[in-house]
């Protein structure tokens, strides 16, 4: 690697040797994703498609679209994260008996790292906020997100994040430190290649558009709620997207100064994470995990709140106990802040310090428990129809308490010390982010599917993911655990012990598994577009929904409501379905909408482009596309044209094409 | 593919397979430990699982249980679409994880108390409390990168990638690192506590069974992670003493000059024995000045207590290449010693143990580490002058 002084004016630590041309595994990947990227784009262009995507997508500032391109985001990264994992499974699976495995410490270490950081920032992440920016504004009667360019730049910063990690395979690499880069292993005298610089930056370009989408939703529910919708009258899951948004942007700019702090490290040698000028790692340990462990919560509770959704309309039923929900998830918000220290018991602190965070972590499982009983009671004397959305709930209650036992054990500081690292762990946070999240996202994705096109889920693939999906996960993630208790520790690369073999097939076994589960949903999606009239669904209310959201057509107008509703009852559609609410014929005005803007595109396009020359020290690059960013936002100030009308003559036709359909279905 | 072997039979084969490894084969060393604070600790996980299966298992029961009973398939179930509120089964709802967790709250509690890694042994198995006359063997362990380091200061003598211990004797390791953070970890022992640089961290244990059992890191350090693994033995008395001969007998001994070349990376290190050890290196490690002519932290740090250098510090720093640094062509800074203070590790309060009879960790005094500084200013040590 070059040092500073080789540094090149043009090219900065950049040279040919950058790209990975020794490593086959690597240049066979390339080749690959090149071929079907050439594919692709060829496709587009054969199609005529970019004007389409540019004009209707990309720059698009409606809430759904932008809902739906981070949908499509974090199914993109969970096949990059998925592949990650059978590398892992399988270099695990047969490094015995002398055997390397396949797979050497460099390549190996990045692997690990890379699935972490994939699977949480731009998997798990973009999934549930699509989720989110999808299907608030729809609950609470709004037209739009409170700042929708905000939106829209959110979405392409955290595209732009996701780009510079996917660099980092073909040009240079990523860090080998594990997915939260503790120093000094992530300082530049342990790590001093490019790799930490693709997460530091990756994870900042993505973090800008995170904390901005969370401010973003924060004031789209606290301002632009329908008339009548008081707090208290609000869905649950709306409720549980303000919880997470909060969290978002209380803790994203710790991350953010923490990971600044890293790139002072590395970049002017500032020492405040390594011990030889009086820093110390341990601060950033704490720091990283202020941030991580409400980044668990981030994560999980909207899917609580799809949860909650799915379970009452499933069961033809009221949510039971909506108001100690409410309650229950702002006391999870509020205790996922003072629970950090259960990630690093065995650092040495105190015994009063330890179990001060013990406890305060096994707290977080009474408002959990009690969700769950509330989700149980709901069920209870309901009609429960085993739609896919609520065999997802059902699986996950049924994994999510192990998880959770899992958790709470790990809680237990003197149990931690035996557990701590082992694949107990891994088995255990697993458990709970495939078991609460993933499956909730799943959940999710076919409940809302229709809404979003206007047609639903095929439900024979859609049975067939999930099958796989279930059986895979206890497949892959139970001998994790009797692994755990046999001693085993994770990021091993190989192993002596012949007697461990067996599980790690076995879990690999379990991982083939979700693949089927995962290439069954990519086909669910690819039958139902093709049978798209069959599953055609023209009521805009498929499941005998309780919100507002499916009171609109499917897919709803680009205005969402042609008229404000409001509101008078929790379950505010189930009321006006009960109350025989008539569907406006007349009356109706323009509606001024938010115009697209393509500005957001090219402000994260100069950030990325910043990311990129900051990790190879590009420096004139650095200053240009700083520059740029900056001119094009300060330009885009000056655009005043940014709204135009819906004229009342379209409102009109639309609401009575709405209207017909209606009336056929019936 | 041979005919007979359909996707079906392979499934089976491999059960059959599986089944005896899942049964008997498996070494659960974490419930099953030889050492008795492990075995504490395996006791706790025991009886935690057991209260969390309390509601656990209820809880899963009743999914099933209105998942099949109220399927919408079944007209005889009763149906409230309304009904969604009842105080008396929030309270239970509410209540009942409580008490569950007050339970394991004060579990946790005492047992975080009773088996802080920092407090010295009091007892070395159920009904048979240390002798005050058994002073614990002290172990100085040091994570290198990608080996592990012991010395015994008690003995003079040294080893890589092997440790040994007298059966039933408490032992006491302090816990460093030269480079970055491991975790120093013998499951059968005691449970595991990091190693980091420029710092030291405290573990004590006791081996109760004789055998030899498997050390490691337990938090990954790069490359050669995989590699940092070692035995561990258990050895009766005689055996013990037989070990400690053996190490005498080695070639190598441990100084300074010998450490700088010790501690250059290197992966799967085979087993050393060092006949004698230089009695301050270690705490010149933990100080990260083993190197000639380098600050030690602790004087560092007891000029800065004392209001810094302010500028006529920069002059005590300079920019230098080490071995590592040089591999990886950059430079870092380092301070050069203005001073020094002599290590003194004998002054270190070692705290005193506590009786096991209390089931509580309610009113034990909070622990003295290597590192925190009395209350009282006028306790501190006589500092001598340079």
């Amino acid at each position: 690697m070059a040092a500073p002084s080789e540094l090149s004016p043009i090219f900065g630590r950049l040279t040919l040797d950058a790209l990975p041309l020794h490593e086959p595994i690597l240049v066979v990947t390339f080749l690959v994703v090149a071929a079907l990227g050439t594919l692709l784009l060829g496709a587009i262009t054969w199609f005529r498609l970019w004007g389409y995507l540019w004009k209707e997508w990309f720059t698009s500032v409606d809430h759904k679209k932008i809902g739906v391109m981070y949908m499509v985001l974090g199914i993109i990264m969970l096949l990059r994260g998925f592949s990650d994992a059978i590398m892992m499974r399988l270099q695990q699976a047969i490094a015995f008996n002398g055997s390397e495995g396949y797979l050497p410490p460099h390549h190996y270490d990045q692997v690990f790292s890379a699935h972490g950081v994939i699977m949480i920032f731009f998997v798990a992440m973009p999934l549930v906020t699509g989720i989110m920016n999808f299907v608030v504004p729809l609950q609470i009667g709004a037209r739009d997100v409170s700042f929708p360019f905000l939106n829209n730049f959110s979405f392409w910063m955290t595209t732009g994040g996701a780009i510079l990690v996917m660099t980092s395979l073909f040009v240079g690499e990523f860090a080998k430190t594990g997915w939260l880069a503790y120093p000094p292993l992530s300082g530049t005298t342990y790590s001093p290649d490019v790799g930490v610089d693709y997460y530091i930056w990756g994870l900042q370009v993505a973090g800008i558009g995170t904390t901005l989408s969370g401010i973003n939703l924060i004031c789209t529910i606290i301002k632009l709620r329908a008339p009548g919708m008081s707090l208290m009258k609000m869905p649950i899951f709306t409720w549980t997207a303000l919880c997470t948004n909060v969290l978002i942007v209380a803790t994203f700019p710790v991350l953010t100064a923490v990971l600044a702090l890293l790139a002072l490290d590395r970049y002017v040698g500032m020492n405040f994470f390594t011990t030889e000028l009086g820093g110390n790692p341990m601060m950033y340990v704490n720091l990283i995990w202020i941030w991580g462990h409400p980044e668990v919560y981030i994560l999980i509770l909207p899917l609580f709140g799809v949860y909650s959704e799915v379970t009452s309309t499933f069961s033809g039923k009221r949510l039971f106990g909506y108001t100690s929900m409410v309650y229950a998830t702002v006391v999870i918000t509020i205790l996922s802040y003072l629970v950090w220290l259960h990630h690093f018991f065995t650092m040495g602190s105190g015994a009063s310090v330890n179990s001060f965070f013990a406890i305060t972590t096994m707290v977080i499982s009474i408002p959990t428990g009690a969700k769950l009983f509330n989700w149980l009671f709901t069920m209870y004397r309901g009609r429960i129809r085993f739609e896919l959305p609520m065999m997802w709930t059902i699986a996950f209650m049924l994994t999510f308490v192990v998880g959770g036992m899992t958790g709470v054990l790990l809680a237990v500081p003197p149990a931690d010390f035996v557990l701590h690292n082992s694949l107990f762990l891994v088995a255990h946070f697993h458990n709970v982010i495939i078991g609460g999240v993933l499956f909730g996202l799943f959940a999710a994705i076919n409940y809302w599917f229709p809404k979003a096109f206007g047609f639903k889920l095929d439900r024979f693939w859609g049975l067939v993911s999930f099958w796989c999906w279930v059986v895979g996960f206890w497949l892959a993630f139970m001998p994790l655990y009797i692994l755990g208790l046999m001693g085993v520790t994770r990021r091993m690369r190989v192993f002596d012990d012949p007697s461990l073999q067996i599980f790690f097939v076995i879990a690999g076994f379990g991982v083939a598994v979700i693949f089927v589960g995962i290439m069954a949903l990519l086909i669910q999606i690819g039958v139902s577009i093709r049978n798209r009239a069959r599953l055609r669904d023209a009521t805009g209310d498929p499941w005998n929904g309780r919100t507002l959201e499916w009171s609109t057509t499917s897919p709803p107008p680009e205005y969402n409501f042609a008229f404000t509703p409001i509101i008078h009852d929790l379950d505010a559609w189930y009321d006006m379905k009960r109350r025989g609410q008539e569907q406006p014929m007349s009356g109706f005005r323009p509606i001024p909408m938010p115009r697209n803007t393509g500005a957001g595109v090219f402000l994260a396009a100069f950030a990325t482009v910043c990311g990129f020359a900051l990790i190879w020290q590009i420096w004139w690059l650095v200053a240009a596309s700083f520059i740029a960013a900056l001119v094009t936002a300060i330009g885009h100030t000056f655009d005043y044209d940014r709204s135009h009308r819906i004229p009342a003559e379209t409102v009109a036709a639309t609401e009575a094409l709405r209207t017909r359909a209606l009336a056929a279905a019936e | 593919m041979i005919p007979s072997l359909g996707p079906r039979r392979l499934l089976r084969q491999l059960a059959i397979l599986a089944l005896p490894a899942l049964l008997g084969g498996c070494n659960l060393v974490v419930l099953s430990p030889a050492g008795d604070v492990a075995q504490r600790q395996a006791h706790l996980v025991m009886i935690s699982t057991g209260l969390m299966l309390l509601i656990i298992l209820p809880v899963m029961a009743l999914t099933v249980l209105f998942a099949w009973r109220y399927r919408a398939a079944n007209r005889d179930a009763q149906y409230e679409p309304e009904w969604s509120h009842s105080t008396g089964l929030e309270l239970v709802i509410w209540s009942a994880p409580l008490v569950i967790i007050i339970c394991l709250g004060a579990l946790a509690w005492a047992g975080t108390h009773l088996l802080d890694p920092y407090r010295p042994l009091a007892r070395i198995g159920p009904d048979r409390p240390v002798v005050a006359a058994v002073e614990p063997l002290e172990v100085n362990v040091v994570a290198l990168d990608w080996k592990w380091l012991f010395i015994l200061p008690e003995y003079g003598v040294a080893s890589v990638n092997e440790l040994a211990a007298p059966v039933d004797r408490p032992i006491r390791f302090r816990i460093t690192s030269t480079a970055v953070m491991n975790s120093f970890f013998i499951p059968a022992l005691a449970g595991q506590i990091y190693a980091m640089p420029g710092m030291e961290t405290t573990l004590h244990g006791v081996i109760n069974r004789p055998g030899t059992y498997e050390g490691f890191s337990a938090n990954y350090s790069g490359a050669g992670f995989s590699g940092m693994r070692f035995r561990f033995h258990g050895l009766a008395g005689p055996e013990f003493d037989a070990w400690i001969a053996q190490a005498r007998q080695a070639d190598a001994t441990l100084g300074r000059t010998e450490f700088l070349a010790l501690q250059r990376p290197s992966e799967n290190v085979p087993v050393r024995h060092f006949s004698t050890v230089d009695p301050a290196l270690f705490d010149a490690i933990v100080n990260k000045c083993v190197e000639p002519g380098r600050m030690c932290l602790r004087d560092m740090m007891s000029i800065d207590e004392r209001g810094g250098l302010g500028v006529a510090g920069i002059d005590a720093v300079r920019r230098s290449g080490r071995d590592r640094d040089t591999l990886a062509g950059r430079t870092t800074t380092m301070v050069t010693a203005i001073c020094s203070i002599p290590a003194t590790p004998a002054q270190r309060p070692v705290p005193a143990p506590i009786a096991q009879a209390r089931l509580t960790g309610a009113g034990l005094r909070p622990q003295a580490g290597p590192y925190s500084r009395p209350l009282v200013a006028s306790q501190l040590p006589p500092r001598p002058e340079s």
